[in-house]
């Protein structure tokens, strides 16, 4: 097993910062707008990007939950069964801009389940996808990024881990041949 | 991964310590469902779930129903009681002739002990134990311990008393070995003669005063009389029990702590306990109602994911 370095720490933040900005551009003052971070890994990110908005840019009152999609997964009684995580969103989410955030968008099934999942709080007006990274020509479904990170062309053998301050110690991102 | 190391929820007794938490940490996940918008999820839309019920039931039925379709399955509900097996058809027949219409899971209720575990032998089905006579009703415990470490935080270390027709009762039996098997301290109150004769020998002190019992206690089960298993009298009247076995309010206040207090259903009220009590902050009643969802939508995705 092999690892190595796709992003470092600095270029880590240069890309939030910049997701951040390109939020702000399409949202303004996210007074329509909610942010759904993906349980289990997209919650770091999403954590990061509102603190960068609150924090360096000023924007108030921003309403971020959690999803967790494991009850709505296309692949349940045909492989491991996973165990659930945690949602919480204490917000309407009927009528507003929903932006998914997850750390890692590879084949689309997870997004896809999101897409179902969040219609059990609501119909949002719009939804947008947020990505960190973005593994090219691995889609199973037509589903892409409104904002992403970074783009990079991986083999399926690969796996692509995204480590955090919070967690890991550290902010970057590996591709690890297994 | 997490998976249950049982394929069929006969009773507590076939179940670890593991299997117990797993099935809490999945039912907390279901309880925040139950309270969204939309109580649905998709996961078991390709499953089809019969409910065998041989003895009345409300709670039971209706919980588990819900938790069913609540899972996207398909149902069907059989009654005894509207069925061929007043023509004579045996239990094998029964349900070998719902599971031709292929059914993956059965739940049953019935009156002989171990019928469940009968079934599990003679049928290709996931079968869940919903009561089996005086034996088991482990979805019943599960969701009373659930209710406890909901109110208390966990169940270890903690004390509860089961009150009541101890001899009748399948809540009582599962709820012993469900308690004990978490690490809580179990005792036992009520007339003697509802009191099994050996329970000392699963480890369960016996209290023969309901006031000792409650100052004991950090939760009591108040269960019902169960007349209709009784052959004989038990007991002098009913008013008899209720002064003796019975709670009320005056009695808890002047218990002078805070103790959890639980039913099983349906509560005979003035006999085991007063409209005041059972409508008190200290009561949990509906709270198991609710926690009894979550738990058996738990309990069916649970076994449901093992089904190939």
């Amino acid at each position: 097993m092999s690892q190595k370095i796709l992003l470092t720490s600095k270029e880590v933040t240069i890309i939030l910062h910049r997701l951040a900005c390109q939020l702000i551009e399409k949202h303004l003052d996210f007074s329509d707008t909610v942010l759904i971070g993906l349980q289990p890994r997209g919650i770091y990110l999403a954590n990061r990007i509102k603190s960068i908005l609150e924090k360096e840019y000023q924007v108030q009152n921003i309403q971020l939950g959690f999803l967790d999609i494991t009850f709505f997964r296309d692949d349940f009684r045909r492989g491991e069964t996973l165990e659930a995580n945690k949602t919480k969103i204490d917000f309407i989410v009927e009528d507003k801009k929903v932006v998914f955030i997850d750390d890692v968008l590879f084949t689309g099934r997870s997004i896809n389940a999101a897409l179902t999942a969040i219609q059990s709080f609501g119909r949002p007006s719009e939804v947008e996808l947020l990505t960190l990274i973005d593994r090219r020509f691995s889609r199973h479904l037509p589903i892409q990024p409104d904002y992403r990170g970074r783009q990079v062309d991986t083999i399926n053998n690969e796996k692509v881990k995204v480590c955090w301050q919070e967690n890991e110690g550290e902010d970057a991102v590996y591709i690890i041949t297994k | 991964m997490s998976e249950l190391s049982v394929n069929h929820l006969l009773g507590i007794k076939y179940l670890t310590k593991e299997d117990i938490q797993l099935i809490f940490e999945t039912a907390d996940h279901f309880k925040e469902v139950i309270n969204r918008p939309i109580k649905k999820v998709p996961s078991l839309r390709d499953i089809t779930i019969a409910n065998i019920f041989f003895e009345n039931s409300t709670r039971t039925k209706l919980s588990f129903e819900l938790a069913q379709k609540r899972l996207s399955a398909d149902v069907i509900s059989f009654s005894a009681a509207q069925s061929s097996v007043k023509k004579g058809e045996t239990l094998i027949d029964t349900v070998n002739n719902i599971l031709s219409m292929k059914v993956d899971m059965v739940v049953m209720r019935h009156a002989n002990p171990g019928a469940a575990y009968f079934l599990s032998q003679n049928v290709k089905a996931s079968i869940i134990n919903a009561g089996d006579g005086a034996h088991e009703h482990p979805t019943q415990a599960l969701l009373d311990s659930f209710s406890i470490r909901e109110k208390l935080g966990e169940v270890a270390g903690k004390k509860v008393v089961i009150v009541g027709d101890i001899l009748h009762s399948r809540v009582a039996l599962s709820n012993i070995f469900a308690l004990q098997m978490q690490g809580a301290e179990v005792k036992v109150c009520g007339p003697k003669t509802l009191i099994p004769k050996h329970i000392e020998s699963l480890g369960v002190k016996v209290e023969s005063n309901l006031r000792k019992a409650l100052e004991w206690c950090d939760a009591a089960n108040m269960l019902r009389v169960q007349n209709e298993r009784m052959d004989v009298n038990y007991f002098p009247s009913t008013r008899e029990y209720a002064q003796q076995y019975g709670l009320d309010k005056t009695l808890l206040d002047s218990i002078n702590k805070e103790i959890v207090i639980m039913h099983p259903g349906p509560i005979n009220r003035g006999v085991e306990i007063t409209s005041d009590v059972a409508d008190s902050q200290q009561s949990v009643i509906l709270d198991q109602v609710e926690n009894g969802v979550a738990i058996r939508m738990a309990v069916i995705y649970l076994l449901a994911s093992k089904i190939k």
